[in-house]
C-alpha cells in the first residue's frame, strides 16, 4: 500500500510555506512524491533548489522550490499550505483565481482567523459569535471554489521529524478521500497518519493547544516542577475540550493523538516558540521583546487574545487562558498567576465527558 | 391593493409540444423504464450489501417490517395480492433456510422480484392526453369556483373576471429558471407546508411554461381515485413513507436518479413532508437530494463535457392561511412533549374532506405567493446566463471538476454524501433568503414574542396553555413592535438576505390591519383578533405559535 503510493501522483505536491514546519512537511511529503514549495521570498526559492538547505534545515532532493503561486496551483491538485494564520486568508485569496474543485488542500495552521464586521477590531466587539471566528479550512471554503479540505494536526516537532525520528500525525476532513490521499502522501516507515472525520475538532486541538505551551513555558521558567506540568497539562485539557466543544469540535477528537498527543508533546517541548514565550514571560521580560527577538510567529499569543473573547462571549470557564491575557496584555507576574490559578475555586476532577 | 395592477405576464411554453417532454418519453416506454431502474437499483444494492449472507439478512428485515406495515397500517390504495406476495417471500426465504449450501441465484432472484414490485408501483402513469385534460379541468374549475366565491352570485360561475393569476403572484428568478430549463434540466426544490403545495406547483410549472415535473407525492394522497387520476396525470410518482426498508429507499433513489439523467424535469420536497412547526426547513432529507448530485455526475461520466447540466431551483410557497396548521401543530408539539414514535397518518383519508379542503382553499383563500430563488448548480453556485457555474468572484467553474481526481471522474459515495449535505445547506440559506414575509408573519411573530418576553420564566409549552387575560396586547404596543421589526427585516432585505411582500411596504397600520384580515383567516379559531376595546388577542396560542414560526431562525427576537 506505502510502496504502491509511490507511483500513484502523476502531479507534484505542493506546499505553500517555507517555515519550519512548511519545510518539514515538503520533506516528509518528498520521501513519497515529488513535492513543489512555494516561498514568497526568492533567497529562499535559490538556496533550495540551489544546495537542498535552507537556514538550518536540509531539503530532500525531491523538493524543488518556486516563486510563483500560479504556477504551483496549475501544476500540483493536492496542495498543503502551511502560512501563519495572521497572513492564511491574504494567501488563499492569492491562490483563489487558480484553484479549481478539483484541488485538495490540507492545511497544517495552527490559528485562527477573525472575520469581524467592517472596520472593527477584537476590542470594539462586545460578543464575538462563532460566524466571527474561522478556523483554516473554513478560510479556504470562505475564499476558492475548493471544498475537499483538511488538516494536519498532531506531536510533530519539526526538529525530530528532521532528525528522522518516529512520528504519528492526524488527517481530518470530512472527506475520506482526502484522508486517504494524505495518508498515501505522508505515511512511511517512521510516520503513521491517523484519520479523523471532525475536521473542526481536529483543527481546534492544534490551535488550542498553543494557550497551554505557553503556560508550560512559564511553568518551566518559575522552576514549579513536573508535579505542576501534569496539572497543568490536565487541566488544560479540560478548557481546551470547553473551548473545542463551543466552537464545534468533538470532546473524542481531544482525547485523540492531535489532542492529548499534541499537547503532550508541545508540553515538554523546550524548542517550541510558544514554549519560549511563556519561558520568558516567568523569568521577567516583557512581551514586546520577546516577540522582537522571534523570527517566527508564536500563534499562542494571538489564540489566547481570541479564545479569551469567545470564553467570555460563550460563557465558558477557562481560567488557565483568562490569566495568560492578563500575564501578556494586562502587566500581571506570572507569579501572580500561578497563585490566582491555585486558589481558583472549582475542582471538579472530569466533568465533561 | 396595488397587486392587482400588476401587468401579467403570459409564458410561452419552453418546449413546444409534448413529444419533446422526456416525462412522455420515460412514460411511452413505462415498462422498459421500470426494467432498467430494477435492473441498477439489484446493481447498487448487491454492491452495497457485503455478501449472501448479509443479503439474506437484509431480506429478512424487510420481510418482517412489511409484514408489519400490512398488519398494522394498511392503506387502500395497497395491492390486493400485498399479503399473498409477501408470504410468498417469506416461503422462499424459509425454504431457504433449510438448505444447507444456500443458492446465490435464489437469493438473487427473490430480490429481483421485491424490486421490480416496488419500482412498478413508484413508477407513474403519466399521459399527455390526460395531462392536458387534467391541467385544463384545474385552471378552469378553479378560476370558475374563485369567481363564484368572490362574487357570491351562482351565475358569476361562468365569469372570466377573475383567475388563478389574481390569486397567486410569482416572483424572483422566474427568467432565468426559464433560461436553465432549456439548457439543462431543473429539479425544484420547494417548501412544503400544506397539501395545497403539490397543487400549486403543478399549476405554477404550467404557468410558466415549463414542461411537466416528475415529482414523489406521498401514497396515502393515490388513496382517492380522483386525486389519484390527477397525480398520475400530472406527472407523479409515488413514494410510500410507511416503506423504510433499504432496499425500496434505493429503489426510490434509483427511479430519481434515472429520471433525471434521462433528462426529467423533477421536483423534491427536501423537507421531506409538510412542516409539522411552520418553521421554513431546516433539516433537510437527503436521501432525494443526493441522487441530483449522482445523476449529474453519471452525466458528465457517460457524455463528458456535453453531459446535461442539473440546476437547482429552491423554491418558497408563502401563505397568509395553512389549513391543516392546528393539525400540524398538534403533531408538532406532540412530539416535541414526549419524544414518542408516531404513526405516518393519512388526514386526507377520504374524498370529501379534500374537495372541501380545496373548496375552502379556492373560495375563501387569501392571496399566495411563489417565490423563485436563484438557480444553482448541485454544489449550490451560482450560474450564469449560460448555465455556467460561476464562483464569489464570477469566474467560470466547471462543475464536473468536483467529481474528478487526477482527471479522472471517480465515483466516490462518501464524497456525494458530503456534497448532498453542503448543497442542503445552500438550499437552507436560500429559503431564508426568499421565503416572503408577509403580514401575518410579522403580526404572529411580534404578538408570540411579546407574549414570550412577558413571561421570560415560562418554557414554551407553559406559554402556550397562558390564560385567556394574560393574553392581551395593547393595539400601540403591538404597533411599535411591528415597527421595529418592520425596519429590521427591511434593513436585511437591503442586505439582499430576507424578502417582503410588497404590502409590509405600506404605512404599520395597515400592514397590522391586513395581517388582522388575512392570518389563519378561515381557522374557526383565530390566531389573531381585534377585541371590542381595539385590544390584540389570540383565541388559539398554538396557532400563534405555528404562523410566527415562520420568522423564527433569523434571530430578530431581540428586537422585539
Amino acid at each position: 500500500m506505502v510502496m504502491a503510493s509511490r507511483s500513484t501522483f502523476k502531479k507534484p505536491i505542493g506546499v505553500v510555506g517555507a517555515g519550519s514546519f512548511g519545510l518539514a512537511v515538503a520533506n516528509l511529503l518528498a520521501e513519497n512524491s515529488q513535492v513543489l514549495l512555494f516561498a514568497r521570498n526568492p533567497e529562499v526559492v535559490e538556496a533550495i533548489n540551489t544546495t537542498k538547505t535552507w537556514d538550518k534545515y536540509k531539503m530532500h532532493e525531491n523538493v524543488h522550490a518556486i516563486n510563483d503561486i500560479q504556477q504551483l496551483a496549475e501544476k500540483c491538485e493536492v496542495i498543503f499550505p502551511v502560512v501563519p494564520s495572521a497572513n492564511f486568508r491574504e494567501m488563499i485569496k492569492t491562490l483563489s483565481p487558480f484553484l479549481h474543485p478539483y484541488h485538495i488542500l490540507i492545511h497544517a495552521t495552527k490559528g485562527l482567523d477573525l472575520n469581524l464586521p467592517r472596520g472593527k477590531t477584537l476590542a470594539d466587539m462586545e460578543v464575538l459569535e462563532r460566524r466571527h471566528i474561522k478556523t483554516m479550512s473554513e478560510v479556504i471554503l470562505d475564499e476558492s471554489v475548493v471544498v475537499r479540505v483538511g488538516c494536519l494536526a498532531g506531536p510533530n516537532l519539526a526538529f525530530e521529524i528532521a532528525q528522522g525520528l518516529p512520528a504519528a500525525t492526524v488527517i481530518a476532513s470530512h472527506f475520506n478521500e482526502v484522508i486517504q490521499i494524505g495518508q498515501q502522501l505522508l505515511r512511511s516507515d517512521r510516520f503513521q497518519v491517523y484519520g479523523n472525520p471532525d475536521l473542526t475538532g481536529i483543527e481546534l486541538c492544534g490551535v488550542l493547544k498553543n494557550i497551554i505551551a505557553i503556560a508550560s513555558g512559564a511553568l518551566s521558567g518559575l522552576e514549579l516542577g513536573e508535579n505542576a506540568r501534569s496539572l497543568l497539562i490536565s487541566r488544560g485539557m479540560v478548557e481546551m475540550i470547553y473551548l473545542g466543544r463551543a466552537m464545534g469540535g468533538k470532546t473524542e477528537s481531544f482525547i485523540g493523538l492531535a489532542g492529548i498527543g499534541d499537547l503532550v508533546a508541545t508540553s515538554h517541548s523546550t524548542l517550541s516558540r510558544n514554549f519560549t514565550v511563556g519561558n520568558r514571560l516567568a523569568k521577567g521580560e516583557n512581551l514586546e521583546d520577546i516577540l522582537k527577538d522571534m523570527k517566527e510567529v508564536a500563534e499562542g499569543v494571538n489564540t489566547i487574545r481570541i479564545s479569551k473573547k469567545i470564553a467570555e462571549s460563550f460563557k465558558i470557564r477557562a481560567p488557565i487562558t483568562e490569566i495568560l491575557y492578563r500575564v501578556l496584555f494586562e502587566g500581571l507576574t506570572m507569579e501572580d498567576a500561578v497563585q490566582y490559578l491555585m486558589k481558583y475555586p472549582l475542582n471538579v476532577d472530569v466533568d465533561f465527558m | 391593493m396595488f397587486e392587482r395592477y400588476k401587468s401579467k405576464r403570459k409564458y410561452e411554453p419552453i418546449l413546444p409540444g409534448p413529444r419533446e417532454w422526456p416525462v412522455v418519453q420515460i412514460s411511452k416506454n413505462r415498462k422498459e423504464f421500470v426494467q432498467e431502474v430494477s435492473d441498477i437499483a439489484f446493481e447498487r444494492i448487491k454492491n452495497t450489501t457485503r455478501n449472501k449472507t448479509a443479503l439474506i439478512e437484509e431480506l429478512e428485515t424487510t420481510l418482517f417490517k412489511e409484514k408489519a406495515r400490512i398488519r398494522e397500517n394498511p392503506w387502500k390504495v395497497d395491492p390486493d395480492d400485498d399479503n399473498s406476495f409477501w408470504s410468498g417471500v417469506k416461503h422462499k426465504l424459509l425454504d431457504l433456510s433449510q438448505k444447507k449450501v444456500k443458492d446465490s441465484d435464489e437469493v438473487d432472484k427473490i430480490l429481483k422480484e421485491i424490486i421490480h414490485r416496488y419500482a412498478d408501483e413508484i413508477a407513474g402513469n403519466f399521459n399527455t392526453s390526460h395531462y392536458r385534460f387534467a391541467r385544463g379541468v384545474a385552471t378552469f374549475g378553479f378560476n370558475r369556483l374563485l369567481n363564484a366565491a368572490r362574487v357570491k352570485k351562482f351565475g358569476s360561475f361562468w365569469s372570466d373576471k377573475l383567475t388563478m393569476d389574481d390569486k397567486i403572484q410569482i416572483n424572483g428568478e422566474v427568467d432565468k429558471l426559464r433560461e436553465m430549463a432549456k439548457k439543462g434540466t431543473i429539479v425544484l426544490v420547494p417548501t412544503h407546508s400544506s397539501n395545497l403545495d403539490s397543487i400549486l406547483i403543478g399549476w405554477v410549472i404550467y404557468t410558466l411554461g415549463l414542461p411537466p415535473v416528475i415529482y414523489g407525492a406521498g401514497l396515502n394522497l393515490f388513496n382517492i381515485a380522483i386525486i389519484s387520476y390527477f397525480m398520475n396525470s400530472l406527472g407523479a410518482y409515488k413514494v410510500d413513507r410507511r416503506k423504510k426498508n433499504m432496499i425500496y429507499l434505493e429503489t426510490l433513489k434509483t427511479y430519481s436518479s434515472l429520471a433525471l439523467q434521462k433528462g426529467c424535469e423533477s421536483l423534491f420536497f427536501p423537507g421531506g413532508t409538510r412542516s409539522r412547526s411552520g418553521m421554513l426547513e431546516k433539516d433537510l432529507k437527503l436521501g432525494l437530494l443526493g441522487t441530483a448530485i449522482e445523476a449529474q455526475r453519471i452525466n458528465f461520466q457517460e457524455k463528458g463535457d456535453a453531459a446535461e447540466k442539473i440546476f437547482i431551483v429552491p423554491v418558497s410557497l408563502n401563505y397568509h392561511f395553512v389549513l391543516e396548521a392546528p393539525s400540524l401543530i398538534h403533531q408538532y408539539l406532540e412530539k416535541q412533549g414526549q419524544e414518542r414514535y408516531y404513526v405516518e397518518n393519512d388526514e386526507f383519508s377520504s374524498s370529501y374532506k379534500i374537495i372541501t379542503f380545496l373548496f375552502k382553499f379556492f373560495t375563501k383563500g387569501s392571496n399566495i405567493s411563489v417565490s423563485i430563488g436563484k438557480p444553482m448548480d448541485v454544489l449550490g453556485n451560482e450560474v450564469n446566463e449560460n448555465g455556467e457555474s460561476i464562483d464569489k468572484n464570477n469566474r467560470i467553474i466547471e462543475t464536473k471538476d468536483y467529481f474528478t481526481y487526477q482527471n479522472e471522474i471517480t465515483i466516490d459515495k462518501q464524497r456525494e454524501a458530503e456534497y448532498t449535505r453542503m448543497l442542503s445547506e445552500k438550499i437552507v440559506t436560500q429559503y431564508r433568503k426568499i421565503a416572503r414575509v408577509f403580514s401575518s408573519n410579522l403580526l404572529a411573530f411580534a404578538a408570540f414574542e411579546i407574549l414570550k418576553k412577558r413571561n421570560k420564566k415560562l418554557d414554551l409549552f407553559s406559554l402556550l396553555r397562558l390564560p385567556d387575560e394574560d393574553l392581551i396586547i395593547t393595539y400601540e404596543e403591538l404597533k411599535s413592535v411591528c415597527e421595529k421589526l418592520k425596519k429590521k427585516i427591511l434593513e436585511r432585505v437591503e442586505e439582499d438576505c430576507m424578502s417582503v411582500a410588497d404590502h409590509i411596504l405600506e404605512p404599520i397600520d395597515s400592514i397590522i390591519a391586513h395581517g388582522l384580515l388575512n392570518i389563519g383567516m378561515y381557522h374557526s379559531k383565530r390566531p389573531l383578533i381585534k377585541t371590542k376595546e381595539g385590544d390584540i388577542t389570540t383565541m388559539d396560542m398554538n396557532l400563534l405559535y405555528f404562523y410566527r414560526n415562520r420568522l423564527d431562525g433569523y434571530g430578530l427576537e431581540k428586537y422585539v
